[in-house]
């Protein structure tokens, strides 16, 4: 086993793991970041979004010595420091775009994604991001109201 | 999956002596082949992740109008940057997966899989791309062999496409509703005084060309041009999703609207 270094919500951080090892075990396994979600394993439902160098991935189709010397962020990291929610949070919790939450912090990764890249995005625009994140609770309504309200608010450090 | 040797080279050169350990795998965005290992598909002694040799990534023009697209580079960056010259490609790109597979998945990989219902091979076809290795030069209509086959030898690098950017193109993708994968896709693509038409997700033996629409519309470039033609079914995927009757009819709507949008 080989030692790996990364930033993880900008916290320097070493960690020892097989070449095997997939980002996501990293994060839940040895770092106890239980946030990011295991939901598939296959690449489809997207619970397991992280941001690695400020671009969406799916952290259960990447490795995690591929990701040595680079920045993840993941949902632990999108708050402040002080606990209070970063806008596209705010927006989930007063839109209720979330039932069960298992997809929600995948949801959240690639909304605030997305809105980085375009803070701005019409619904049809967000309906297309979000195609890799799979929900099923809330049909996605109150999910695309959550992105669309968060996007019309001034842009937060994470969304 | 089974434990491997994980190295990641800076340079082609590094990268070419660490994969001749035997049952040695290249690695590049890995959305196929970590799936892959997963099940055990695929079980390499050493795996040699490229994403840190710069000279694989990037996209620019050459002086003979090329569109020259390095092996590594992802699904979104091409979305984001060919489309000034080639925005039939970009669309594709800007289409495949999802944004979260487009930011890790690169063409190299994508071509190298050849998988029978990805989406980049049927450009590649279309557009008679030169595919540039570590040691040749191969053209497009030599490269794809078959279903996951390609003239790739062992060890052997994709560095860079080269792609012809034709006076006008388009690509209709039909989707598999629950993969998103093409269950048929049709590139279009029309130059000067010739058309190519290449398809993906239809064929048991991977993307090919459809010859008999390719010479009809060099004569007219019109979707009415396809109505005497029948493709037939033979060879054609049949699955879950659909028989191949179904497949080869959608080949030819398909074609007619990816003509429609690039006349």
């Amino acid at each position: 086993m080989a030692d790996i270094s990364l930033q993880v919500n900008g916290k320097a951080v070493v960690a020892e793991a097989e070449g095997r090892t997939l980002l996501v075990e990293l994060l839940r396994e040895k770092l106890g970041l239980t946030g990011t979600h295991v939901g598939c394993d296959t690449s489809q439902c997207g619970a397991c979004v992280v941001h690695i160098d400020g671009q969406a991935a799916k952290a259960c189709a990447v490795l995690a010595h591929d990701v040595e010397g680079c920045e993840v962020t993941t949902i632990e990291g999108v708050a402040a420091a002080d606990g209070t929610l970063a806008p596209i949070q705010q927006a989930f919790h007063e839109h209720h775009g979330l039932q069960c939450g298992f997809c929600t912090p995948g949801m959240i990764m690639s909304a605030s994604a997305l809105l980085a890249e375009n803070p701005k995005p019409s619904e049809a625009e967000v309906r297309e991001y979000l195609e890799g994140n799979i929900c099923r609770c809330t049909g996605y309504q109150n999910i695309v109201k959550a992105v669309l309200a968060a996007s019309s608010k001034t842009a937060g450090r994470a969304a | 999956m089974y434990e491997f040797d994980f190295v990641k080279p800076a340079s082609l050169a590094e990268a070419s002596a660490a994969l001749e350990t035997e049952d040695a795998l290249p690695l590049g965005g890995g959305q196929t082949l970590i799936p892959a290992m997963k099940q055990r598909l695929a079980a390499p002694t050493v795996l040699v992740s490229l994403n840190a040799i710069s000279e694989l990534r990037g996209i620019c023009v050459s002086e003979d109008g090329a569109l020259c697209i390095g092996g590594g580079t992802t699904h979104a960056q091409v979305a984001a940057e060919a489309g000034a010259h080639y925005p039939a490609l970009a669309e594709l790109a800007a289409r495949i997966g999802d944004p979260a597979v487009r930011n890790r998945g690169t063409l190299g990989g994508s071509l190298a899989n050849n998988d029978p219902a990805a989406c980049y091979p049927a450009a590649a076809l279309a557009s008679m791309a030169r595919i540039r290795t570590n040691g040749r030069e191969i053209a497009a209509d030599d490269f794809f062999l078959g279903m996951f086959l390609t003239a790739l030898e062992e060890r052997e690098l994709i560095v860079e496409v080269r792609f012809e950017p034709p006076n006008s193109a388009n690509y209709q993708k039909f989707l598999q509703p629950a993969s998103r994968f093409a269950l048929v896709g049709v590139f279009v693509a029309r130059y000067n005084d010739h058309v190519r038409v290449s398809v993906t997700g239809a064929s048991e033996s991977g993307v090919f060309r459809w010859r008999e629409a390719e010479a009809t519309l060099s004569t007219d470039f019109v979707p009415d041009a396809l109505t005497g033609l029948d493709l037939s079914a033979e060879g054609m995927i049949s699955d879950m999703h659909g028989p191949a009757e179904y497949r080869a009819h959608l080949v030819k709507v398909l074609t007619g609207r990816a003509v429609a949008q690039a006349a």
